[in-house]
């Protein structure tokens, strides 16, 4: 599949910005071929995948309040099929770091995406998840939630707004349904 | 009332120096600082019953704590007692957690950012670090070398987090002893710290008699940023955009409280329209924050409706916000000297707009879920707290007030535009889930009312005084509290004259709000600790700072 002919519903292809990546994957897929059938099927599961993304409730500070304005009435993401919040990592897909991760809480972050069944993803929603944010010089604060856990979509904000969430989620949405589901790529390992 | 404070203290510690600024303090021996306090306590006249704060300090050659306590029957008068430590290598004071309970958890803390030892504390160890954390990081002399304390990644084990010690006073000196806080036999369930219901990752040890709650153990840390630290390094305006983020439902008002604070200090006037503006922020933060707050309590019962529909009108007053300040939940509108910017043209009749608009969902909240039969009777006859347990343990704000504790700052010591307006504290006296429940949404009612006033008296000016370029507090100790949704939250500074503090201490409500769910969620069932800890409406960035 090509960038151009992902499909989001209520969005226009050319307002996604941060394409590189995208583009770059699909040179690696094209390298190596695909079956046409085996590429149709997979195509299908990726549709049916990107539209029903189960997040984890999983909030530490602020941004969890914008989590649960996103999830409400306003800005509903039962729209885009996100709306099953799991309590249970075992059940969901992606997790959204919402907040601060400290040196007490990285464990337990860690933790809680090993228990993840593959294929999964993650979200750095704000400031802090992605970089430490407004606690950068703190001594507590992990500075970045790559350091230890692999992260797809980072949404830039303090704490973000929602319509930044849901653009956020839409990106996710792009790279699933570009994905060769067979052929899943590995994860990283963060040393 | 001052003088026969000071004459009391003076007869028990005649060393004691006892200066008079804002507040009457009094520096005290360390040995002589228990007597003193249960003097206070004690007294038939005084009663300084309410434990506001305990502060540790690095005064550079020796440690020290800060004892902030207000006295209820006398319009909460403050004290300040203050007294230090001998040394530095093994500093050790008396416990004062029998005299006030919410001493046992600020000592805990001072233990873990200061390292100061409490004698005859019943359970010593560190509040928010990890067992293995080096070194106590409010120290002037702490090394911040991540190589030090790298990121872990492996869990803390239960013995570390059970493994307590007490200190006791012998003939040959003091001596430790260490215990393991739950028995062998004890059935022990753990809630989070990753759990929807905790509101925020606060992690709860519960010992279990069948279904019934035997003992709580919170155990915090799991979102400690060490605001106070940084602070330290920060000039005072970079400082307002942390407070926002202690506990972000009740941002304005946080930041309100280190701007009076700032300002006090510095001796600066500031308009009359932004004080109103203040004042209705803070009013419409309170009631953003009553929505969530009474949204999450239903959906913990299982009601999702209600959350839907405490989030959408939650929404009209993030409007309101975004308008004037341009942020939605972290409006960052105070400054020192007033706001800002001014506010928008449509600010005062979208306020007119939302206060009818409020009135008439209030009344449907109430038809909807107060009224519900089941919701009633999960609610009612649970979770009770006394005045005096409410008083002892500090729990302040809308929770203290449903146990008939009047506590509202706003009334105690006006701030900002409050002596100008008409308002009722909002009281109950059963302190049971269900008066806390109803009490926060009368206090959006009450909040209406306010409102309307402040709106309609609007003074024309200046939104904001000039300030220095570079704000530099004179050397002293100073003190502003301010009532936040959740209860009283205060601001200690104290500065050595330099742009940024020496010492900052937010004193949070969300503490002593956990604090207390130990002693009244004890005997009753496991599922309805959910519903009581809710009632309590508790934010755990607010306790981890």
């Amino acid at each position: 599949m090509e960038v151009k002919n992902i499909h989001i519903p209520n969005m226009k292809n050319e307002d996604f910005n941060d394409n590189e990546y995208l583009e770059k994957y699909v040179e690696e897929l094209k390298k190596n071929g695909t079956n046409v059938v085996v590429g149709k099927i997979s195509d299908f599961i990726n549709w049916g995948r990107s539209n029903s993304v189960w997040p984890l409730t999983f909030a530490t500070s602020c941004c969890g309040i914008e989590f649960m304005c996103v999830g409400a009435a306003r800005t509903d993401f039962a729209r885009f099929g996100w709306e099953v919040t799991r309590n249970s990592p075992r059940q969901a897909d992606v997790v959204f770091v919402a907040g601060t991760i400290v040196h007490k809480m990285a464990p337990v972050l860690k933790r809680l995406y090993d228990q993840m069944a593959e294929p999964k993803y993650v979200i750095a929603m704000g400031g802090c998840a992605i970089s430490g944010g407004p606690f950068k010089s703190s001594y507590h604060v992990v500075m970045g939630v790559d350091e230890i856990i692999p992260v797809d979509v980072y949404i830039p904000g303090c704490p973000p707004r929602p319509d930044a969430v849901l653009y956020g989620m839409m990106q996710l949405q792009r790279k699933i349904k570009l994905e060769d589901y067979f052929r899943l790529p590995e994860q990283p390992v963060i040393k | 009332m001052d003088n026969k404070i000071k004459e009391r203290i003076l007869s028990l510690a005649p060393e004691a120096i006892i200066e008079e600024t804002q507040f009457i303090s009094a520096t005290i021996p360390s040995d002589k600082l228990r007597a003193v306090a249960l003097a206070l306590r004690n007294d038939k006249d005084m009663q300084f019953d309410y434990l506001q704060d305990l502060i540790g300090m690095d005064w550079g050659e020796t440690l020290g704590v800060i004892y902030n306590i207000f006295s209820t029957p006398n319009n909460q008068k403050h004290v300040v007692l203050k007294t230090s430590t001998s040394e530095k290598e093994s500093p050790e004071l008396y416990t004062v957690s029998d005299i006030w309970d919410s001493a046992t958890l600020y000592e805990r803390e001072v233990y873990d950012l200061i390292g100061i030892r409490f004698i005859n504390h019943p359970g010593l160890r560190r509040l928010f670090l990890r067992a293995d954390w080096n070194g106590h990081p409010l120290r002037k002399d702490y090394d911040a070398d991540p190589a030090k304390n790298p990121v872990p990644l492996i869990n803390q084990t239960v013995e570390d987090m059970e493994t307590t010690e007490t200190l006791t006073l012998t003939n040959e000196g003091v001596v430790g002893s260490s215990f393991q806080l739950f028995g062998e036999k004890e059935y022990i369930v753990n809630m989070g710290p990753q759990h929807p219901a905790t509101h925020g990752v606060l992690h709860l040890r519960i010992s279990l008699e069948g279904e019934t709650v035997n003992k709580i153990d919170p155990n915090f840390g799991y979102i400690h940023r060490g605001v106070e630290k940084m602070c330290e390094s920060y000039t005072y305006p970079q400082i307002l955009h942390l407070t926002d983020r202690l506990d972000y439902l009740s941002g304005t008002m946080n930041r309100h409280a280190v701007c009076l604070c700032v300002e006090k200090a510095i001796g600066l006037e500031v308009p009359e329209r932004a004080h109103y503006i203040r004042t209705i922020m803070d009013e419409l933060t309170r009631i953003a924050s009553h929505l969530l707050g009474w949204g999450c309590m239903c959906m913990d019962m299982g009601s999702i409706t209600a959350f839907v529909y405490g989030m959408r009108d939650r929404e009209k007053i993030m409007d309101i916000f975004e308008e004037s300040a341009g942020g939605r939940l972290m409006a960052n509108y105070n400054v020192i000297g007033g706001v800002a910017k001014d506010i928008h043209p449509n600010f005062l009749q979208r306020v007119r707009d939302f206060i009818p608009y409020m009135r008439k969902m209030l009344k449907e909240y109430h038809i909807l879920f107060t009224e519900n039969p089941i919701a009633r009777g999960r609610m009612k006859g649970i979770g009770f707290l006394t005045t005096e347990q409410a008083i002892s343990y500090g729990v302040t704000g809308p929770a203290g007030r449903a146990s008939g504790w009047m506590n509202d700052v706003r009334k105690i010591e006006p701030y900002a535009a409050y002596d100008k307006i008409k308002f009722e504290p909002m009281m109950r006296t059963e302190g049971g889930t269900f008066e806390r429940y109803i009490v926060r949404l009368d206090e959006v009612e009450e909040s209406l009312k306010m409102l309307e006033q402040l709106v309609d008296n609007m003074p024309e000016g200046d939104f904001c005084a000039k300030t220095k370029a570079i704000i530099r507090i004179p050397e002293g100790e100073y003190f502003q509290r301010v009532e936040n949704a959740r209860g009283d939250f205060g601001v200690f500074i104290s500065s050595k004259g330099d742009k940024s503090p020496y010492r900052i201490k937010f004193r949070t409500p969300c503490m002593t709000l956990v604090s207390a769910l130990s002693p009244i969620t004890c005997g009753e069932k496991l599922a309805d600790l959910v519903m009581i800890g809710a009632s309590l409406d508790y934010v755990i960035p607010c306790i981890d700072r």
